[in-house]
């Protein structure tokens, strides 16, 4: 019972992965019929210049989300794990999580309509774009990381915090000496994640991109809405791979510390 | 001559410690959201912005114009009915089969020995971490007529003719199933593993068969953990765009399209913030419960946190 529910499980999970990885290498364009191993569409990828700048783009987006969703979410983290009950307290939470759920197009369409009125009534942000984007990222990544941090900070044992504060440290001294390197590893878990999911994102991208203006996960969307891609298969491959290799890196740096 | 102490009129350190998060929050969540449910009763107007002007100054007087005809459409257009009702029971049935498939999967990992309890947490968060949307585009190359599935259950003589999934609501299901069955498993993970066992060891000596424990302590002890996913999988997946566009058929009504629609291709502004408000409506209950369930966590976590002696 137990290895049937768990092996069906994980084949459903990881069968599409799998085909995937193993098409990106077929030599014929016919993505779901064999013919031989070849590199052609890797070869195709990175001659694509549409995808290797709209991959550049999201980059640039992904790294300056999850850095910005890292201060906020920490600091969010930190009010809900530590600050007690304060007036408000449930519209707090109700407003940090709400983003983890809410349906992304709503958040999208929300967003876009709040930077149009800005527009007319403040003349800024002047265009949609990189800006308008990471706004929206920002938003929604923050959540996720507030929770992650929400949850490490409780599990923390307090009395080194007391000690410090019994020593004399101010409440903000002791949040950066003793606090945070503490919670380091859930913090690079955070940043990565907010990494990833800004990397992944379409729509609220599609909403609060500018005309000409398109990320990675717009770009890809836009091809695979009408069928299959060989390239993307590539680019899925690589993809899968490179997170793959950081996810396993980032557990066991956290799994090796908690078990020594 | 008065003296007031300044001091009382600043910030304490805790005030500025709790509100500048908030302002981004109120910013960018609460108050996009108010403009939504203003432009809702807005009436479509051909010009920058789209959508008329709520409050107008005539003869000196400020007055009020609310246009109603968005919603009132919502609810005589037949069309919009059906694809909410069709998102609903899509999000419900996508929600049960996350159940039935996560909760073995999240209780066998809970109950494994740690090492192998890590390795299996793991392979379950791979997938989370990896795009949701180039995974839910591999099943474009399974679900096809010409696809793998198909040529493997032919293969196996299983079938004769190839099974016709790929653009039809099935195969929504499964990019729905799939895509979301990890939101499920992690905070019901998170949940079993914290459990007391020795509570099942007390209904064991008690008399309790193993199904019996299960049923009546293992499962009503995970109804947070079983809540949380649940609604992380259903508020959600009733708004989902992207694996209907991937992996539906035209006729496949979601309100997520509509939304879409309306708004990029027939820029029917007031329309689209209709549209969205009644799905945000319609979310309201489980919203809160989700909320609820939140909250006493987060409650939960500080009491259970407290209780701990902090110098043992």
């Amino acid at each position: 019972m137990k290895w049937l529910s768990l092996g069906l499980g994980f084949l459903f999970l990881y069968a599409p992965i799998v085909s995937l990885m193993v098409f990106s290498f077929n030599a014929s364009p016919l993505v779901t019929s064999w013919s031989g191993f070849s590199f052609r569409w890797y070869e195709a990828l990175f001659k694509d210049e549409v995808l290797l700048r709209a991959a550049w783009l999201s980059f640039q987006i992904a790294g300056l989300t999850a850095t910005a969703a890292v201060v906020i979410g920490t600091w969010v983290g930190y009010v809900l794990a530590r600050m007690g009950r304060f007036r408000g307290f449930a519209v707090y939470v109700g407003m940090i999580s709400a983003p983890l759920v809410i349906p992304e197009v709503v958040l999208g369409i929300s967003l876009l309509i709040l930077f149009i009125e800005m527009r007319s009534t403040l003349g800024w942000p002047a265009d949609n774009g990189m800006f308008t984007i990471w706004v929206g990222h920002t938003t929604l990544c923050m959540a996720y990381v507030a929770v992650i941090i929400q949850s490490r900070i409780r599990d923390l044992d307090r009395s080194l915090e007391e000690a410090a504060l019994d020593l004399g440290a101010s409440p903000l001294r002791v949040f950066f000496s003793i606090t945070l390197p503490l919670i380091a590893p859930a913090l690079a878990a955070g940043w990565l994640l907010a990494f990833t999911l800004s990397l992944d994102d379409v729509v609220l991208a599609s909403f609060l991109s500018g005309p000409g203006f398109s990320t990675l996960p717009m770009e890809v969307f836009s091809r695979v809405r009408l069928g299959l891609r060989p390239e993307v298969n590539a680019l899925a491959t690589l993809f899968i791979l490179a997170v793959g290799i950081c996810v396993i890196i980032a557990h066991r740096l956290v799994w090796r510390k908690e078990t020594a | 001559m008065i003296r007031v102490p300044v001091a009382r009129f600043l910030p304490s350190m805790r005030t500025l410690a709790i509100v500048p998060p908030f302002l981004w929050l109120a910013l960018f969540l609460l108050v996009p959201f108010l403009m939504v449910l203003k432009i809702s009763l807005a009436d479509l107007n051909f010009g920058t912005p789209p959508y008329t002007p709520l409050l107008t100054f005539e003869e000196g007087a400020t007055q009020l114009t609310l246009h109603t005809q968005g919603y009132a459409r919502l609810f005589s257009d037949s069309l919009y009915v059906t694809t909410y009702l069709n998102s609903v029971k899509m999000a419900l049935v996508t929600t049960f089969w996350c159940v039935v498939i996560g909760y073995p999967m999240a209780y066998y990992i809970a109950r494994s020995s740690p090492q192998v309890r890590a390795l299996l947490m793991l392979a379950v968060i791979l997938p989370f971490w990896t795009s949701q949307l180039l995974r839910v585009y591999a099943w474009v190359g399974i679900l096809r007529t010409d696809g793998l599935l198909n040529k493997a259950l032919i293969g196996l003589g299983l079938i004769s003719q190839p099974l016709e999934i790929y653009r039809t609501d099935v195969a929504v299901y499964i990019g729905m199933i799939y895509a979301y069955l990890p939101f499920f498993i992690l905070p019901l993970y998170a949940n079993l593993v914290k459990m007391d066992l020795r509570l099942l060891e007390a209904a064991y000596d008690l008399g309790a068969k193993p199904w019996q424990a299960f049923w009546q302590v293992t499962v009503p002890l995970s109804r947070p953990g079983v809540i949380a996913g649940a609604m992380l999988v259903f508020i959600p997946s009733v708004g989902e765009y992207v694996i209907p566009e991937l992996l539906g058929g035209a006729d496949t009504l979601m309100m997520g399209r509509v939304m879409w629609g309306e708004f990029f291709t027939n820029a029917d502004w007031p329309m689209a913030a209709a549209v969205t408000c009644v799905m945000v409506l319609l979310l309201l209950v489980p919203l809160a419960l989700f909320q609820y369930n939140q909250m006493k966590q987060i409650q939960a976590g500080r009491e259970g946190a407290s209780k701990v002696p902090t110098n043992a």
